[in-house]
């Protein structure tokens, strides 16, 4: 078996880790849906979604490589980043590692789940990427600026969906409820301030996301309200991904998407 | 992706013209035909065309979206990144064909809905190599290389068909799907060249299961398939079934000798009076089993069809709500 890499502790990497991890699990979690989509044109669209993550992934990774390589000078790839690593060393927030369907109601997946989610990550990653235009690392702002045209247009799609469905039918309405009351609880993380961000935003390096909760909350609120949704509450759980702390559903996608890395060592693809 | 020689005439198929009226545009239709122009939408066509377009193309589109299943098992598991990327746009692409080839149906008078109901019903048919299962990553590969080059072989003489709606989505089609023949050849000549002996391994074995069901691609032997006359007569077949998958062979022997894997077939020489690869025989039993329904995912894929029709119903009710409400609100403002 392929053993995993370790990653330097740079507070600078992590940062981008966060973003990169963020891309590739939630592509990973789209591509579960392909062929199996309530219909044709949606099942192209969450593809489209998922290639486009890959794509900021890639472009990611390979800078983190980079940055690794300043560090430490150890070079990884693209794959050894995202195919490598052991479960604490994946930074992404837990929202996007979640299943399809997380209260176990349908396979691949429920759509209302999936549609409220790629809203609530898409706006999230509109901020974050206008953010990052004005990086200092001009790698980042690079990525930023082709990766700012795709999410605005995932948001756009995304939240056209969860007013769709919110102020559809009867049933769908509840669906769509159901889904907020099953992955709001996963906000408050988006936008816990800590060390990594802060060490970020000091170095204009990027954005602390404890920055963007004012308008990420404002835009998804005026969504909800189209979609004629209830935002419920937000308690005291907080959920700890972007500290590599994930839900018990992580392993198992990590077990699917390593599985040949970690079982053909020296192999080529 | 894959169309599949099959039986082109509607079993209930009734030539008959009813008037003089009909006699004539019938005549000036076979005169097109045979002056080789293009038959629109809109232009007076026979009902047994018609019907033959319908099935043929619901079958393409079926094969395409059913094609979707075996393909996109592999996309959480993908090796790599850009492996990922290409399979996700590849699936993708089988998504878009699908998509142009229900709307060139539609074109003759038929809905989506309509369409979709004789696939879940199981009345329609969809190709029969996606009753076969991927089994490895070296099978994504392999159909890319084999399944997707059986298909253009099939499909290039399309762009020709009669039918000029069917003939502009193929030429499309048939693009994107070179692109994805090349894209699984490099896929499998990575691992036969830069990978290990188990990667090797890997690929020769997908090689071995993948052969003999892509060379049933192309349908029953020409002697076997008494209906290709009047498709051809029409101008929608252009090449007969056994002409087609001589064509493969010749082109994938040469093929399977740069990848360096083996076809899995004793009888497989060059016959220099014929100018082409002699090869085994067919297991044409085989065959006609996966397409009665016999195959080793047959139920599989159906399922997984219906399953994501039904389950995504009340999206699609929703959907239809909403824009009704907007609809009347826009009238009322």
């Amino acid at each position: 078996m392929q053993a995993s890499i370790s990653i330097h502790d740079s507070p600078e990497l992590r940062y981008v880790l966060r973003l990169a991890d963020t891309c590739l699990i939630l592509a990973q979690r789209l591509g579960q849906w392909c062929g199996h989509a309530p219909v044709l044109e949606e099942d192209i669209a969450l593809t489209n979604m998922a290639l486009d993550l890959i794509g900021q992934a890639r472009a990611l990774y390979t800078h983190a490589g980079d940055l690794h390589a300043t560090l430490n000078g150890v070079r990884y790839d693209e794959d050894q980043l995202a195919f490598l690593r052991d479960e604490r060393d994946y930074f992404n927030p837990t929202l996007v590692e979640l299943p399809n369907a997380l209260d176990g109601s349908a396979a691949p997946g429920d759509f209302a789940q999936t549609v409220l989610r790629n809203c609530m990550i898409a706006s999230l990653l509109v901020l974050v990427w206008t953010a990052l235009l004005r990086s200092n690392d001009k790698a980042l702002a690079a990525i930023a600026e082709k990766a700012i045209k795709e999410a605005r247009y995932h948001q756009q799609h995304y939240a056209d969906w969860v007013v769709r469905l919110g102020d559809g039918t009867d049933v769908s309405a509840k669906r769509m409820q159901h889904a907020l009351g099953l992955l709001w609880p996963y906000v408050s993380e988006l936008f816990v301030e800590d060390a990594i961000d802060r060490a970020a935003a000091t170095q204009g390096l990027g954005p602390a996301w404890s920055t963007l909760r004012a308008s990420w909350m404002s835009q998804m609120q005026s969504v909800l309200e189209a979609a004629q949704l209830q935002v419920p509450q937000l308690n005291a759980f907080c959920s700890t991904g972007r500290c590599g702390v994930h839900s018990e559903h992580m392993g198992f996608l990590l077990a699917e998407m390593q599985h040949l890395q970690r079982a053909y060592p020296g192999a080529v693809w | 992706m894959y169309t599949q020689a099959m039986d082109t005439a509607p079993k209930d198929a009734t030539p008959a013209v009813r008037s003089a009226d009909e006699a004539a545009l019938q005549t000036r239709f076979d005169a097109r035909i045979d002056a080789g122009e293009f038959i629109e939408a809109k232009d007076w066509m026979p009902a047994h065309y018609r019907k033959t377009l319908i099935r043929q193309i619901s079958q393409h589109a079926h094969s395409e979206i059913v094609g979707m299943l075996p393909e996109g098992n592999w996309i959480t598991r993908a090796p790599t990144l850009k492996r990922k990327a290409i399979l996700l746009a590849k699936v993708q692409d089988e998504g878009g064909h699908g998509l142009y080839l229900y709307a060139a149906a539609e074109t003759l008078g038929v809905s989506r809905d309509e369409l979709l109901e004789a696939l879940h019903s199981g009345q329609a048919k969809y190709s029969s190599i996606f009753n076969y299962p991927t089994l490895t990553w070296a099978d994504v590969g392999t159909i890319g290389w084999l399944v997707d080059g059986a298909a253009i072989m099939n499909q290039v003489p399309i762009c020709r068909c009669s039918y000029a709606p069917y003939a502009r989505a193929m030429i499309r089609i048939c693009r994107e799907e070179s692109f994805h023949q090349r894209q699984g050849f490099d896929a499998l000549l990575t691992m036969m060249q830069q990978g290990t002996d188990a990667q090797r391994a890997m690929v020769q074995d997908a090689v071995n299961r993948w052969w003999w069901p892509c060379l049933m691609m192309f349908g029953p032997p020409d002697d076997q398939s008494p209906n290709s006359a009047q498709g051809m007569r029409w101008g929608i077949k252009r090449i007969s079934n056994d002409e087609l998958r001589q064509k493969f062979v010749d082109a994938t022997v040469e093929q399977a000798r740069v990848l360096g894997v083996s076809l899995p077939d004793p009888a497989l020489q060059w016959n220099a009076a014929r100018g082409h690869w002699d090869f085994g025989a067919i297991d044409w039993s085989e065959f006609w089993q996966v397409v009665g329904g016999e195959g080793p995912c047959n139920r599989e894929r159906l399922s997984a069809r219906v399953n994501a029709w039904q389950a995504g119903a009340w999206v699609r009710e929703a959907a239809m709500a909403h824009a009704q409400k907007h609809t009347i609100q826009q009238e009322a403002a």
